[in-house]
């Protein structure tokens, strides 16, 4: 690494008149800006370190810190700006791919924002969810192109088999975070978050820590291409398995977790030998075709007896819409798509911010397709990535979406304040970090608590903008775009996602 | 209520009137000094006795149409036959007494008065019933009602007998959805109730009041008074007037 | 208006609204056993609801009506002019044989609007026509070739001995201008609109026909355009932009397509809550949950309350919540549904049982077997 040469992005400053010395600035930052000096006993501070997460902000009783992006700013200038500076700065010292984490912060790929909701009015009264019935619950599974019922002396007998389903209480759901982006508090935070909640949780690629077990009810266990931890007991955990082939951070290329990560903890959950890499390559080695897709969800589905739905997982792409098709066809019976706002917990910055297509449109696209070809009925659909609120939620099932996947969102409600440092495993929050003396600060009880907060907060909402609409049950929501309009979009956008504009 | 008049009672033949006509000749019996009117052959003409502010005491043969009494404010209306949905809807005073069935939303919003159906109500009977000053509105119900009886009530009480029930239960469910106010006495259970109410005992007025009440009823259309008060009644009350305070993020 | 009317779209939703919303009065009455009876007093009941309509729309269907044709399809067609008439004939002629067409007698006495040319054929499928597709299907299919012609040529009905009468107008008006006086029928519908749409058209009136099938329909459905999503993947086209034409072909689905009797349907429009569902005995659980996870798109969010027919068959039926009104009653062998009581007994002031049916409670009445129309 040659000297670096950027200013620093923070100053951070202690108001020395109120502050005394308790050190917690000291304690909580996991980045070593502050330190004691013992003789003055005085904090002294590296701003060139920070990271602007707020930890010793919030920590500190005495409110003495002030963070403040660096008042120094380099001349304006819309192509040449200090993000471009210092990018490029950066891999002159190093010579390296530039790392992120979380999700895309550009700003321009967002439909959400230029999408609106209708309420009914005269024509149909809008219902009162708080006190009149609506059901939000979801099952997410393969539907029988119809129901043979015959009669059985006046009992109704029902011929066709059922595919395997999934049943929500609520059509949120936790997207994937393996062991190994976070920790083993976290992912049981949101384990028992989803237990409370009638939700899931994708366990992600990492393997299944043995404190996940009691939750199996209400896990999704993944097949990603590492294998890490894939074997019979595994697949027969959790009440699907998730085949993940792409994820919306970074279409197309795998991950990589250093040797120094393998904790013995990743080791056992992992199947693999401590201090090694685990990498996961970019395509899984046995799907290089889409019949090999289908080779795969058979192999699972035989392994667990059929007895359990089959996801895969793909980020958005180009041609979403002609992947899901062949997806729908291969024996799938929930695809999963991932937009490029979607979180991570490392990720090439050119990849995170470039790659992909938003989820809006996606799932649009592939829900129309999926229509068109008649076979809209043969799977479920998750979308995720950079689902922000209820009314993203809302939105992307009118769009096509049966359920959504929230992670960064998770997050955020554990106390993450998205500084986009995860990939340096210091996470102050203790949330991406191995590190057991910082991930000991998520305390599942506590933090499960918060996340099922958010889940109810928001199924409240979603039940609010239903019955707004005049919608009692969420079925008649899903693909329904007639209840959206759409603000500021391109005629073709408009047409891709299947909304008028609003007015019309 | 009604004084005895020496201007005759008044006869309406209301075949073949349309709504507006109908209601228009009542209006005017009305101001020429009639205090018993009765309306032959009515079927289906709505708003009859709409907003009326005198004492009169109106007779309905047939089946009047929606809004019958709506806005009213003192008079009494008797129906031989059913009547149909808003029965008494925004009422203020006044008495309504149908030989019969009512249809959806009875008494909503309605402020004061009395509705005594001798029958069974429908949908979302008592929906939005309040109280002000003084007014207390009270329906009874001498059969049963379907879903959503007393949906947000804010005061007023709604009391329902179940003489057709034979032993069964009602089959109204989500029985007081809503409520913040009042008070709903039943006589028999319901299927389900709304997660704002709680059921109680009643206490010395409530218990005056239905007394008062099934006499009333039994002057209208007949019945085993002694029998009815003897059997088992509760009663149900808002557990708070703030009931979704737990709802929002401030 | 003189300018000949082209699309079905165009005419019926003619600012490009996604879709045309009505407000209404329903009316149905059957005789059990089938034995035919005149419309004077279904034209009454509708008349007397007339407070619910603005008299932009009114229509019937009858079934029993042609006895002397009661094997032959009965197509009853608009047409905007004399061309859409050549040009409809024509296509009539030369997809169907046909045994007899006529104008449909019409009174305009005293009629001050314009009234569409409107004609009747009874026809027969020629087998060798149909090419490995079924009778049904060769009837659907060229009645939606003739409605998205741009000819101007609309088909209101095509089953056997049934048809559909309907128009812009009052339904005293609607029943004056097509002499519905001199019919009997065993089975009549009626519908009377409101609709939101200030210029109305003909053909956008109820009831709805579809095959045989019929509805009449109050209130507007939330849930239109998942529903119509789905019907439009399952290769319906729905042409008129209508709640009522969803109701319509939905039913086709799901009878027709997928045999599912009208209990089950029913169960499929207005499901019962997951919260009651799951309260239920095994057997009866299990259905349910079973029809709400496949015919998810077709629950029907938001107020209605319908009647559809078919020969021998009249079902009644009101949303989850009960947001709309409908009645049922019964006086010997008559069976009556209306969005109003005062309807039915004006017109049968001596009813055995009046009924109020529970929101999503199907009100289903069947002839008695064994009788022939």
């Amino acid at each position: 690494m040659l000297r670096s040469r950027r200013l620093p992005e923070y100053n951070v400053r202690i108001d020395t008149d109120t502050c005394t010395v308790c050190k917690a600035c000291v304690i909580q930052c996991t980045f070593d800006v502050f330190s004691h000096m013992k003789a003055e006993n005085k904090i002294s501070i590296d701003e060139s370190k920070c990271v602007d997460c707020h930890r010793c902000m919030i920590y500190c009783p005495d409110k003495s810190i002030s963070i403040i992006p660096t008042p120094i700013q380099y001349r304006p200038n819309a192509s040449w700006n200090k993000e471009s500076i210092h990018n490029i700065m950066k891999q002159a010292e190093s010579g390296g791919i530039l790392l992120t984490s979380m999700g895309c912060d550009k700003p321009n790929y967002n439909y959400f924002d230029r999408l609106l909701i209708n309420a009914s009015q005269v024509t149909n009264p809008s219902i009162d969810p708080i006190r009149e019935p609506m059901e939000v619950k979801t099952y997410l599974g393969r539907k029988p192109d119809k129901l043979t019922i015959s009669d059985n002396n006046g009992d109704s007998i029902i011929e066709t088999s059922e595919s395997p389903q999934l049943l929500l209480e609520t059509p949120i759901m936790f997207s994937a975070m393996s062991l190994g982006s976070v920790n083993i508090n976290v992912q049981e935070s949101l384990a028992m978050a989803a237990a409370s909640s009638g939700t899931y949780q994708n366990i992600g690629e990492g393997g299944l820590h043995p404190r996940l077990k009691k939750y199996a009810k209400n896990l999704i266990v993944q097949v990603a291409s590492g294998r890490y931890g894939v074997h019979k007991k595994y697949l027969d955990t959790g009440a699907a398995v998730e085949i993940k082939i792409g994820q919306g951070a970074k279409p197309g290329i795998g991950g990589h977790l250093p040797g120094e990560k393998i904790t013995k903890e990743i080791s056992e959950a992992r199947r693999i030998p401590a201090g090694t890499d685990a990498i996961s390559p970019a395509p899984q080695h046995d799907i290089y075709s889409i019949e090999d897709l289908s080779q795969l969800i058979h192999a699972i589905k035989e392994t667990t007896e059929y007895s359990k739905p089959v996801i895969v997982k793909i980020a958005a792409v180009h041609n979403s819409a002609a992947i899901a098709s062949g997806i729908a066809r291969s024996g799938a019976d929930i695809i999963a798509i991932d937009g490029m706002r979607a979180s991570t917990g490392a990720a090439p910055l050119v990849m995170r911010d470039n790659v992909g297509i938003p989820i809006e449109m996606a799932i649009a696209s592939v829900d129309t397709r999926l229509n068109q070809e008649g076979i809209r009925d043969k799977i479920s659909i998750i979308a995720g990535g950079g689902i922000r609120s209820s009314s993203d939620a809302f939105k992307i099932i009118a769009l096509g979406a049966d359920a959504c996947y929230i992670s960064t969102v998770a997050l955020i409600a554990m106390g993450c304040t998205v500084c986009q440092k995860c990939h340096t495993g210091k996470c102050p929050w203790g949330l991406t970090t191995m590190n057991p003396s910082i991930s000991i600060r998520i305390n599942p009880k506590m933090e499960s608590k918060r996340v099922a907060n958010l889940v109810r907060a928001w199924t409240l909402e979603i039940k609010d903008m239903l019955g707004g609409m005049g919608i009692n049950s969420i079925e008649s929501l899903r693909g329904n775009r007639h209840q959206l309009r759409g603000v500021g979009l391109s005629e073709q956008e408009m047409e891709i996602l299947g909304v008028r504009p609003a007015g019309i | 209520m009604n004084t005895k008049s020496s201007i005759s009672k008044f006869v309406v033949d209301a075949k073949n009137l349309a709504t507006r006509e109908l209601n228009e000749r009542i209006r005017e019996a009305i101001r020429d000094g009639h205090k018993q009117i009765d309306i032959q052959n009515v079927s289906g003409q709505r708003y009859i006795a709409a907003g009326i502010q005198e004492l009169i005491d109106i007779e309905i043969f047939g089946v009047p149409g929606n809004d019958l009494g709506v806005f009213m404010d003192g008079s009494k209306v008797v129906v031989h036959g059913n009547a149909q949905d808003a029965t008494g809807n925004t009422m203020n005073s006044g008495e309504i007494i149908i030989h019969g069935d009512v249809g959806d939303i009875t008494g909503m919003s309605a402020r004061g008065g009395k509705i005594f159906i001798q029958k069974n109500a429908g949908y979302r009977t008592g929906v939005h019933l309040k109280e002000y000053q003084g007014l207390r509105p009270v329906i009874v119900i001498g059969g049963t009602a379907q879903d959503f009886l007393g949906e947000y009530m804010a005061g007023g009480v709604i009391i329902m007998l179940g003489l057709n029930l034979k032993g069964g239960i009602h089959n109204a469910d989500y029985v007081g959805t809503g409520m913040h106010g009042g008070s709903i006495i039943l006589r028999g259970d319901v299927r389900g109730i709304g997660r704002e109410v709680e059921v109680q005992q009643l206490d010395q007025e409530d218990n005056r009041l239905v007394e008062h009440s099934v006499q009333e009823y039994s002057k209208h259309f007949g019945c085993k008074v002694d029998e009815i008060l003897e059997s088992k009644f509760k009663k149900l009350k808002p557990v708070s007037t703030r009931p979704y305070g737990n709802l929002y993020s401030y | 208006m003189n300018t000949p009317l082209k699309s079905v779209q165009r005419q019926n939703n003619p600012y490009k609204d996604e879709k045309v919303i009505d407000s209404c009065s329903i009316f149905g009455m059957m005789d059990q056993n089938k034995k035919l009876f005149a419309g004077n007093d279904i034209i009454e009941a509708s008349a007397s609801m007339n407070q619910r309509a603005n008299g932009l729309g009114s229509g019937y269907a009858v079934y029993g009506l042609y006895p002397k044709y009661w094997n032959n399809y009965a197509f009853h067609i608009m047409y905007d002019d004399k061309e859409a008439l050549d040009w409809g004939s024509k296509f009539i002629e030369s997809n169907f044989d046909v045994i007899f067409d006529e104008e449909i007698p019409m009174d305009i006495h005293g009629i001050h609007k314009h009234v569409p040319i409107m004609r009747r054929y009874f026809t027969n499928i020629d087998l060798d026509n149909l090419d490995e597709i079924k009778e049904d299907e060769y009837l659907v299919n060229k009645c939606l070739e003739m409605n998205t012609s741009g000819k101007g040529a609309y088909v209101f009905s095509s089953g056997k001995n049934m048809g559909v009468f309907k128009g812009v107008g009052w339904p005293q008006e609607i029943a004056k201008i097509f002499r519905l006086d001199e019919y009997k029928g065993y089975l009549w519908l009626s519908h009377s609109r409101f609709p939101t749409n200030s210029r109305a058209w003909w053909g956008g009136a109820h009831p709805f026909a579809h095959l045989e099938s019929t509805v009449v329909h109050n209130g507007e459905i939330s849930s239109y355009g998942t529903n119509r999503r789905f019907l439009e993947m399952k290769g319906y086209r729905c042409t008129f932009q209508t709640d009522t034409e969803i109701f319509a072909l939905a039913l086709d689905y799901l009878q027709r397509k997928h045999q599912l009797p009208v209990e089950i349907i029913a169960k499929i429009f207005a499901p019962p809550l997951w919260k009651d569902i799951e309260k239920m005995s095994g057997g009866e659980r299990n259905l349910l949950r079973r029809l709400r996870i496949t015919y998810d798109k077709l629950l029907m969010n938001g107020p209605f309350s319908i009647i559809f027919a078919n020969h021998g068959l009249m079902v009644g039926l009101a949303d989850r919540l009960k947001l709309r009104p409908i009645i049922a009653a019964r006086r010997k062998d008559m069976l009556l549904l209306s969005s109003e009581e005062a309807a039915i007994i004006k017109i049968l002031p001596d009813i055995d049982e009046v009924h109020h049916p529970k929101g999503g409670e199907p009100v289903i009445a069947r002839c008695h077997e064994g009788f022939a129309s």
